[in-house]
């Protein structure tokens, strides 16, 4: 039987023979460490992908000791909508076409028309690593949290799998995974759900000097990694120069990853297949800007009870020096 | 010199106290509603609280009552030390209740401080603040229990 031999596919057999060739691992260059106390940003230019899915095999590959190992049977939860969310079998496990606890990254298409041709263009999604993420500040459990280098992280160890994170994240990007983590050491039935997955930029990886695996593999140079300020600033300059749109600079208060596409992202949103797993492109205001404005009244709030007290003191002493007048 | 007469706490039980215990309980609510337990044991789905399955509105809520909190902590200390000490003193039961409300708060200080951007805490100080922020609440409710039966006020005429 002849098999059809796609575009796609060819790029995929193409890419992965190149990338086994490159078995030393790629070190993070000078130029993309972060100085200390500056976070990391990436800048992915939706013009270079080819959608071969080199940085989804790479993802897959560097992160694979890091996926779920769950226990089965799955413990009977408490009450009857708490749902099992079990992506652990072969056919769960190779999903590639959205986010999953064994799918951190994920390629979207998009066709759209640029000057007046119909164009296909691809790019890869994953965790946008807010500047302040959600995620990581409303996590009850302190599962969820941010990396001085701009890395958003969950603890597989630490979190219980409430779905808290991906609830509040404003791509929906966390996925869950039942029957592993902390959960069934506490109450099983009763609280907790697995552990949340998502892509942690390959700390560890970074930690040690290296690039991220998406990054590192990718034949087409689709991202680069560097200080967010120098990664603003690029895509600044493509904006200006090569009239491209930026999409992550101000989105949730700005994140740490940026897209540049040569269309505007209102269309590439609705060129997309959006859904569970499948991140959208809209514009998203700041989450936690209001609780930030909140946090700074509690630093006035003691000094308006004070004054309420002062003002209740005066009048009490008022009031006694007139009794007192009033009797004499 | 003649002592000043403190005047009577009326206006604080008649206002105060009142508004003490809604406060208090809007705060355990939207504390426990930072947990995604309301959804799960159906508490969200009874008619006006759906908005206990909402965490944007609960961790609202919960920041307007902290400030609510603060402001009524700050007047309470004021007014006692500034007016009503020569007439009232605290009893031992108002001793534990500031204790744990002092934890509670300076704890959730921590966890607003944490929430903030580009302030970062390690895992196991942020993982101790979240529990201890819950043990004190939990804490201080089972003493408000026994000081209800006990008949243990916060104030004593001298």
């Amino acid at each position: 039987m002849s098999k059809k031999l796609t575009r796609r596919s060819f790029l995929k057999g193409s890419v992965a023979a190149a990338c086994a060739t490159c078995a030393a691992q790629m070190p993070l260059p000078a130029s993309a460490k972060a100085k200390s106390g500056k976070e990391l940003a990436t800048l992915i230019d939706v013009r270079k992908c080819i959608g071969c899915e080199a940085c989804v095999d790479a993802c897959r590959e560097a992160n694979d000791f890091k996926y779920p190992q769950p226990q089965k049977p799955f413990p009977k939860m408490y009450p009857s909508r708490v749902k099992v969310a079990d992506w652990s079998d072969e056919e769960g496990r190779e999903v590639r076409d959205r986010l999953t606890p064994y799918n951190w990254l994920s390629i979207q298409w998009a066709t759209v028309e640029i000057d007046g041709e119909e164009t296909e263009l691809s790019f890869p999604r994953r965790c946008m690593h807010c500047q302040n993420p959600p995620c990581a500040d409303l996590c009850p459990w302190g599962a969820a949290r941010k990396l001085e280098n701009g890395i958003t992280l969950i603890h597989s160890d630490i979190c219980l799998g409430g779905k808290k994170c991906q609830v509040v994240c404003p791509w929906d990007i966390p996925q869950r995974q039942t029957g592993v983590g902390l959960y069934l050491d506490i109450l099983p039935s009763l609280a907790g759900n697995g552990v949340m997955y998502k892509c942690d930029r390959c700390y560890n990886r970074i930690a040690e000097g290296e690039m991220p695996a998406c990054i590192e593999e990718c034949p087409e140079d689709v991202q680069v990694i560097g200080p967010r300020e120098e990664i603003v600033a690029e895509a600044h300059r493509l904006a200006k120069e090569e009239d491209v749109y930026i999409y992550g600079e101000t989105e949730n208060g700005g994140t740490n990853t940026l897209y540049v596409s040569p269309v505007p992202f209102e269309t590439l949103n609705a060129a997309i297949d959006k859904g569970p797993g499948q991140p959208h492109f809209d514009k998203v205001a700041d989450q936690m800007a209001h609780t930030d404005n909140l946090a700074k009244a509690m630093v006035v709030a003691p000094f308006a009870g004070l004054a309420a007290a002062v003002a209740r003191i005066y009048n009490a002493s008022k009031k006694a020096g007139d009794d007192r007048g009033g009797a004499a | 010199m003649t002592p000043v007469q403190a005047p009577p706490a009326h206006a604080e039980q008649k206002y105060l106290k009142p508004f003490y215990w809604v406060l208090l309980f809007v705060m355990g609510l939207t504390g426990f509603g930072q947990m995604p337990i309301f959804k799960r044991y159906y508490i969200a789905d009874i008619p006006g609280l759906g908005w206990l399955a909402d965490f944007y509105t609960t961790h609202y809520l919960h920041y307007i009552g902290a400030i609510l909190l603060f402001g009524l902590f700050a007047y309470a200390v004021a007014v006692y030390w500034g007016l009503l000490r020569p007439r009232y003193q605290l009893t031992w039961a108002a001793h534990v209740r500031m204790g744990l409300l002092a934890a509670i708060a300076i704890t959730g200080v921590f966890r607003v401080l944490k929430n903030l951007p580009d302030v970062l805490f390690s895992p196991g100080f942020t993982m101790a603040i979240d529990i201890l922020h819950l043990v004190f609440m939990m804490v201080l409710m089972l003493f408000g229990v026994l000081f209800i039966v006990l008949k243990k006020g916060w104030l004593v005429e001298r």
